[in-house]
C-alpha cells in the first residue's frame, strides 16, 4: 500500500536522528554542569560554548583549522572499525606523519605538497605495523597500536633533536615553519584575507575532499567491500575466497595513512610547531570520539569533526569561569549515550512501524 | 649495588599498578567484557583516592596514624573505580553496546572530571593534589633506627609504600578466586562460552556485572598505586598506565602469574630506562643528543619482540567484546 519507506526507517537517517538526540542530552548535561559548578556564571560560559564558534569570523576559521586534522584523525579510526579493528595507534601515526612532514619541510626544504604525500607516507609506515603483527604473528592490533605510539613518539623526538636543521632556536621545538620555509605552508589561497584569519588555508577542503574519497572506497567499490566484509566476518569472507590476511594489513596501513595526512595538515598549516615533550599526542585519540559520534560513516565524520571542534573553541572561550575540559566531559557524555543509540533506534524504528500499521488499518 | 638496590626497588613499585590494573583486566575480559576503561577508571581512583588523603592530612589524622589512613585511602580508591566500572557494566551488559564506545566514553570523562572536581575544590589553576609525605613508609614510621644506605635499606625502603603488600594479598585472593572456586570457574565459563554457562543456571548478567566491578575495583586501587610511584603529586592524569596494563594483560595471556612476570618485564626496563645513565656497563650514545629516548623506547620494543615469539600461543576468552543476548542462539 504505503510503497515510500517512511523515513524513520531509513537506517542511515536512523543513526543520524540517534547522534542528534545523544548531543541534545549531552548539552543538556553540559548546561547543568555549569549551572552546579558556578551558577552566577552559568549562562554566560552556555552562551561562550554554544555561540563562540559563529560569533566572529576569525573564532570560525580557528573551528575549520582544527576541523581538518580531527577529520582525518576520525576517518583514520572509523575505517579501521569499519574493517573490524580498532586503531587505537591514531596518535602515533599522526605523529609519524608530522615527523615525514615537518622532516620534509624543513630538513630537505620541499613544497607542501610533497610534504603532505610525506606526512601520507610516515602514517602508513607506522600503521604497517599493527597490521603486520596482527596478520603474520596474531598479536592483538590494540597492543601494538598501543606499543607504537610511544615508540613512536620517543623516536620522533630523538630524530628532531638530532636534525638541528630543525629545530627553533631553543631546541625544545620544531621551527617555525613560515621563516623556514614558506612554501612548505599549505596555501591560503585568499582564504586567510577572506575570513580575516592567519588559521585559514585550503587544508579543510583538502580533509573533505579525502572524506568523500573515502566513502567512495568503502561504500562504491569491490576493494571497500572486501574491506567491510573482513571486519563483518573473516571467516566467512575467507570463505568466499578473500584474502583476509592482506586486508588486514592494507586496513591498517590506509587507516594509518589517513591519521599521517591529520599530522601532516595540523603542522603544515604553519601555525603549530611540534614540541618535544615525553607525552602523546592527543589529537590522535580524539579521532576516536569523532568516529563513534558518526558511526564510522565517513561523511558523517565531517559534521561530527566541525562539532566537536566547534564545541573546543567555545570551551576556550568559556575561560577563565570554567576549565576547558569542561567541553571533554560533555563530548564524553556524548560519546557514552551513543551507546544508547541501539536502543533509540529500536524505539524510532518502532514509532515508524507503528505509524505503519496504523495507516493499514486507516485503509482497511 | 646501591644501584641495584634502587632499580630493583623502583621495579617493584612500578609493576605494582601494573600488576594491579592487569588483574583487574583480566577479571573484566574473563567474564567477557573488553575494558577499554582502565585508563579513566584508574584515574577516578586515584582522584577520589588522593582527596581522601588530602582530607587527613588536613585534619591532623593522617600524621598521627599514617598507615590506616593509607588503608582507608586504598579502599576508598578501590570503592570509587568499582562505582565508576559500573557505568561501563551498564552500557556493554543491559545496552549491549559496542564495549569500545562505553570505555572510550569513561576515559574521555575521567581527565576531564578530575581537572574540573580538582580546581572545584583546590581552587582555579590549582590542577595538582600534593600527596602528604608521610604516606610513605620509612625506617622511622616504622620504629626501626636510622641506617646507611645499604642494599638491603635500599631495596626495601627506597620505595615502599602500603601498595606493594596489598597487591601481593590482592595477586594471591586473584588467583585463588579466579581458579579455586565455584565464582571463578562461573566467570570464566561467562567469558567463553555464555549461552552454555546460561543453560546450566548460570546468570551472565550479573557474572558480567561481577568481572566488571572487581576489575574497577583493582583498577582504581592501581590509580592509587600509580600516583604513589610516580611522584608527590596527582595531575589528573596517569600517563596511559591503564592501556599499558592492558597491554601486560594480553601479554600474560589472560592469567595472573604471567600478568605478574609481564609487568615485573615491563616495569624492570622502565625502570633501567630513568637509570640508564647511571649504570656503568650500558652503552651511553655519546654524541647522540637526547639518547634518554633510546632507553624510554626500549621497554615497547622489547614487549613488542617478545609477543611475536608468544603470540602463537596466546589465546582471549573467546566471548570477550560480544554482549551477551539471551534471544540469540
Amino acid at each position: 500500500m504505503n510503497k515510500k519507506k517512511s523515513i524513520l526507517e531509513n537506517q542511515a537517517v536512523n543513526s543520524f536522528l540517534a547522534s542528534l538526540i545523544s548531543i541534545a542530552a549531552g548539552l543538556v548535561f553540559g548546561v547543568v554542569l555549569l549551572l552546579i559548578l558556578k551558577p552566577e556564571a552559568a549562562m554566560g560560559g552556555v552562551k561562550a560554548m554554544l555561540g563562540a564558534g559563529f560569533s566572529k569570523l576569525d573564532n570560525f576559521a580557528e573551528v575549520l583549522y582544527q576541523a581538518a586534522p580531527l577529520m582525518l584523525c576520525g576517518l583514520s579510526v572509523g575505517f579501521a572499525f569499519k574493517t573490524g579493528l580498532f586503531n587505537i595507534g591514531a596518535s602515533g601515526q599522526y605523529t609519524m606523519g608530522a615527523f615525514f612532514a615537518l622532516f620534509c619541510a624543513l630538513q630537505l626544504q620541499l613544497p607542501w605538497w610533497v610534504c603532505l604525500i610525506a606526512s601520507m607516507i610516515g602514517g602508513a609506515f607506522w600503521g604497517l605495523f599493527p597490521g603486520l603483527f596482527k596478520a603474520l604473528f596474531n598479536v592483538n592490533e590494540v597492543i601494538t597500536s598501543i606499543m607504537f605510539n610511544w615508540i613512536g613518539m620517543y623516536l620522533v623526538n630523538l630524530c628532531f633533536a638530532n636534525l638541528p636543521k630543525t629545530l627553533a632556536s631553543h631546541n625544545d621545538r620544531t621551527a617555525n615553519l613560515t621563516e623556514a620555509n614558506p612554501s612548505a605552508v599549505i596555501p591560503k589561497a585568499g582564504l586567510d584575507k577572506l575570513f580575516h584569519s592567519n588559521y585559514m588555508s585550503i587544508s579543510i577542503f583538502i580533509a573533505i575532499g579525502i572524506a568523500v574519497l573515502m566513502y567512495v572506497v568503502l561504500q562504491k567499490t569491490t576493494f571497500g567491500y572486501e574491506l567491510k566484509a573482513c571486519g563483518m566476518n573473516r571467516s566467512a569472507s575467507q570463505y568466499a575466497g578473500i584474502n583476509a590476511k592482506r586486508n588486514i594489513v592494507l586496513s591498517m596501513v590506509i587507516s594509518g595513512a589517513l591519521a599521517g595526512i591529520g599530522g601532516g595538515l595540523y603542522f603544515l598549516a604553519g601555525a603549530g610547531q611540534y614540541v618535544l615533550v615525553k607525552a602523546l599526542l592527543t589529537r590522535g585519540f580524539d579521532g576516536i570520539p569523532v568516529a563513534l559520534l558518526a558511526n564510522s560513516h565517513p561523511l558523517g565524520t565531517i559534521l561530527s569533526s566541525f562539532f566537536i571542534s566547534y564545541l573546543s573553541v567555545g570551551g576556550n572561550a568559556m575561560q577563565p569561569n570554567f576549565s576547558t575540559e569542561t567541553i571533554n566531559i560533555i563530548i564524553a557524555v556524548i560519546i557514552y549515550l551513543a551507546a544508547f543509540s541501539l536502543l533509540m533506534k529500536n524505539m524510532l524504528a518502532g514509532v515508524a512501524r507503528r505509524k505503519k500499521e496504523k495507516q493499514k488499518e486507516a485503509g482497511k | 649495588m646501591i644501584t641495584l638496590a634502587n632499580v630493583l626497588s623502583g621495579t617493584i613499585i612500578f609493576a605494582v599498578p601494573l600488576l594491579l590494573v592487569a588483574l583487574g583486566g583480566m577479571f573484566s575480559e574473563r567474564s567477557g567484557v573488553v575494558n577499554i576503561a582502565l585508563e579513566g577508571i584508574m584515574v577516578i581512583g586515584a582522584l577520589i583516592s588522593c582527596f581522601t588523603l588530602r582530607a587527613f592530612d588536613l585534619s591532623g589524622f593522617g600524621k598521627l596514624h599514617p598507615q590506616t589512613a593509607v588503608l582507608i585511602a586504598v579502599l576508598i580508591a578501590g570503592v570509587s573505580g568499582m562505582i565508576y566500572s559500573v557505568f561501563l557494566a551498564f552500557a556493554a551488559i543491559n545496552l549491549k553496546a559496542d564495549q569500545t564506545i562505553g570505555g572510550t566514553a569513561l576515559n574521555q570523562f575521567a581527565p576531564a572530571f578530575a581537572i574540573v572536581l580538582t580546581w572545584a575544590i583546590q581552587g582555579q589553576g590549582q590542577s595538582q593534589i600534593r600527596i602528604p609525605t608521610w604516606v610513605r613508609i620509612t625506617r622511622e614510621s616504622m620504629g626501626l633506627a636510622k641506617a646507611e644506605p645499604s642494599f638491603w635499606n635500599n631495596l626495601v625502603f627506597k620505595y615502599f609504600y602500603l601498595t606493594t603488600p596489598i597487591a601481593v594479598v590482592l595477586l594471591l585472593l586473584a588467583w585463588f578466586v579466579m581458579f579455586k572456586t565455584k565464582f571463578g570457574l562461573r566467570l570464566r565459563a561467562c567469558g567463553e562460552h555464555p549461552q552454555a554457562a546460561d543453560s546450566v543456571g548460570i546468570n551472565v548478567y550479573k557474572m558480567r556485572y561481577a568481572g566488571v566491578m572487581i576489575g574497577g575495583f583493582l583498577g582504581g586501587i592501581g590509580g592509587l598505586a600509580y600516583t604513589l610511584a610516580a611522584g608527590s603529586s596527582f595531575g589528573s592524569s596517569v600517563a596511559g598506565y591503564g592501556f599499558l596494563a592492558l597491554a601486560v594483560m594480553i601479554f600474560g595471556n589472560w592469567n595472573p602469574w604471567t600478568i605478574l612476570g609481564g609487568s615485573f618485564f615491563f616495569a624492570l626496563f622502565k625502570v633501567l630506562a630513568s637509570y640508564s645513565s647511571s649504570i656503568p656497563f650500558l652503552p651511553q650514545f655519546e654524541g647522540i643528543k637526547q639518547a634518554s629516548n633510546i632507553y624510554q623506547m626500549l621497554p615497547y620494543v622489547v614487549t613488542m619482540i617478545v609477543l611475536i615469539f608468544t603470540s602463537k600461543k596466546s589465546r582471549a576468552p573467546k566471548a570477550e567484546g560480544i554482549p551477551y543476548d539471551k534471544g540469540s542462539r
